[in-house]
């Protein structure tokens, strides 16, 4: 059975739809990449898989293998954490929060998991450094620990490279391959065409006109030839 | 100057001032953190000018109790002061000194109109800076101020993970099943409950700075949260300590002198961290 499966989906803020019919389903193992221009829906479509958001209409289906709170996510940055004086420890365990309903502190398992995670994504001699006096990669790097701490099943990551200077962008996004060959399912915002046709497994397109399909099918489909030829050419 | 401490302290009037002045830094620098980083350093300000106005509204009602009524005025409007964060009609610092503005006029005004005293200004004064309350505390208020402390660090104990949690990244925290709102309450009630305590200290003008100063000076130096809050939380009760000391041998304002203090320690934390700054480089 598929992991996430989105029937006839709308979504929007009020009443004011950005996105409908969506139709599409997450199988393990997949790395989907959601592209689409600036108000398309993708933040808004992430916050509804992530079950922070009602939908206006359909329905998110998930999978038995999946629990409620086992997906892990990577938000986009918020201005609050660029000051944080926090160690990289004390932020990745914070991904074990969901695992401890009320219990108040969290036990050696947990940390202990927080330690792979951060060695995972080889950050180990940072791990008592302050976040902020961090590079935006490494920060980026530290926040994907945290999600990983969370869930080991499905990531779900919004526009992890945004603001990363080339070779850590390439760096996040092998870093991200590696994940996804381990087995990790990947669902990602990306506003880079080309990254998402290189990496990705299937490609969902929100917009006017809507696509969902493997990237191969992407590449050959009228919507994509459009925006990778035409609009996001320079970027190959 | 020992022994005139010694001869201060045997006046159980002092003895109390002290006690409830340790205990109201202790529990106000515990969310000082969380309030900086959230945006809502200004959250104290305008709660206290709200248990300002409830105070005047007491005083005309001639309730015997005030805490009665300013205790639950304040809890609720420090959950509504949190919640229009989140909905955007209202901007959360706008929201802020929209009601904190508000309050403080009609507090003043309704004591204006209503009161009996003959030393009116002098009223006002007192309640705005705290001072004179401070020295006619009686063992009841000592104890509740004890009883409320220790209910305050408790909560800051068992929620610590989480109210980490729901300040560093709250839509993280929710999409990982964390209750975030229910938390938020939490942090708002208990953020009123301390101002409510601290308003004998030094007053409701000056809460925001019991508040936010040692949070800032800790957010200097140190680099983790938990050293942070740790080191907040100290150096909050030694300035308190040493401002009051001050206090009674200059003769200066309480309230006043323990913000003082308070301040001048952010600038030699300000130095302290610029030096450890430029050496680790």
């Amino acid at each position: 059975m598929a992991l996430i499966t989105c029937q006839d989906l709308s979504l929007g803020y009020d009443s004011h739809i950005v996105a409908d019919n969506l139709n599409f389903t997450v199988n393990k193992g997949d790395y989907l990449c959601i592209v689409g221009e600036n108000g398309s829906g993708k933040t808004t479509l992430m916050k509804t898989l992530l079950n922070l958001r009602e939908p206006l209409g359909g329905r998110v289906l998930i999978g038995d293998e999946l629990g409620a709170n086992e997906i892990g996510y990577l938000p986009q940055q918020t201005p609050v954490q660029k000051d944080f004086p926090a160690s990289v420890r004390e932020i990745v365990l914070s991904g074990c929060q969901g695992r401890c309903g009320l219990r108040p502190f969290y036990n050696k398992k947990e940390k202990q998991l927080a330690e792979d995670c951060i060695r995972r994504m080889g950050i180990s001699d940072l791990s008592r450094r302050c976040y902020r006096d961090l590079s935006g990669g490494q920060q980026q790097r530290v926040l994907l620990a945290r999600a990983l701490c969370a869930a080991r099943k499905v990531l779900l990551l919004d526009e992890p490279v945004a603001g990363l200077d080339p070779k850590a962008t390439s760096d996040m996004y092998s870093l991200i391959k590696e994940l996804n060959d381990d087995g990790i399912t990947i669902i990602m915002i990306s506003h880079d065409m080309s990254a998402a046709v290189k990496y990705a497994s299937h490609i969902l397109h929100l917009g006017q006109s809507q696509f969902f399909g493997t990237t191969n099918e992407y590449l050959k489909s009228s919507i994509g030839q459009y925006f990778l030829f035409e609009n996001g050419g320079d970027n190959i | 100057m020992i022994d005139k401490l010694i001869i201060y302290f045997n006046y159980p009037f002092v003895r109390y001032a002290f006690i409830v002045g340790v205990l109201v830094s202790l529990c106000s620098s515990l969310l000082g953190v969380t309030l900086v980083l959230k945006r809502f350093s200004f959250i104290g300000d305008g709660l206290s000018h709200v248990a300002f106005g409830s105070i005047a509204i007491a005083s005309v009602l001639n309730l015997s109790n005030n805490l009665m009524l300013v205790m639950p005025v304040t809890m609720i409007s420090a959950v509504l002061l949190l919640r229009t964060g989140q909905n955007a009609k209202i901007k959360g610092d706008a929201a802020i000194a929209m009601i904190s503005a508000g309050a403080l006029a009609f507090g003043y005004m309704l004591m204006n109109i209503f009161s009996k005293s003959s030393n009116l200004s002098g009223d006002i004064c007192s309640t705005l800076f705290g001072s004179t309350s401070m020295l006619t505390l009686t063992l009841r208020d000592v104890r509740l101020c004890i009883v409320l402390s220790a209910v305050v660090l408790l909560i800051f104990l068992l929620f610590y993970n989480k109210i980490f949690a729901v300040t560093f990244d709250e839509s993280f925290a929710k999409a990982a099943g964390t209750r975030a709102d229910l938390y938020n309450l939490l942090i708002a009630v208990v953020i009123a409950v301390i101002i409510v305590l601290a308003m004998n200290l030094v007053g409701s003008l000056l809460i925001s700075a019991l508040m936010i100063f040692p949070a800032l000076s800790a957010m200097r130096i140190f680099s983790s949260f938990k050293s942070v809050t740790i080191f907040s939380v100290v150096l909050s009760i030694t300035c308190a300590a040493l401002g009051m000391i001050i206090s009674i041998f200059a003769g200066t304002p309480v309230g006043a002198t323990i913000v003082s203090v308070d301040a001048a320690a952010f600038i030699l934390c300000c130095a302290a961290g610029t030096i450890a700054g430029t050496v680790r480089k």
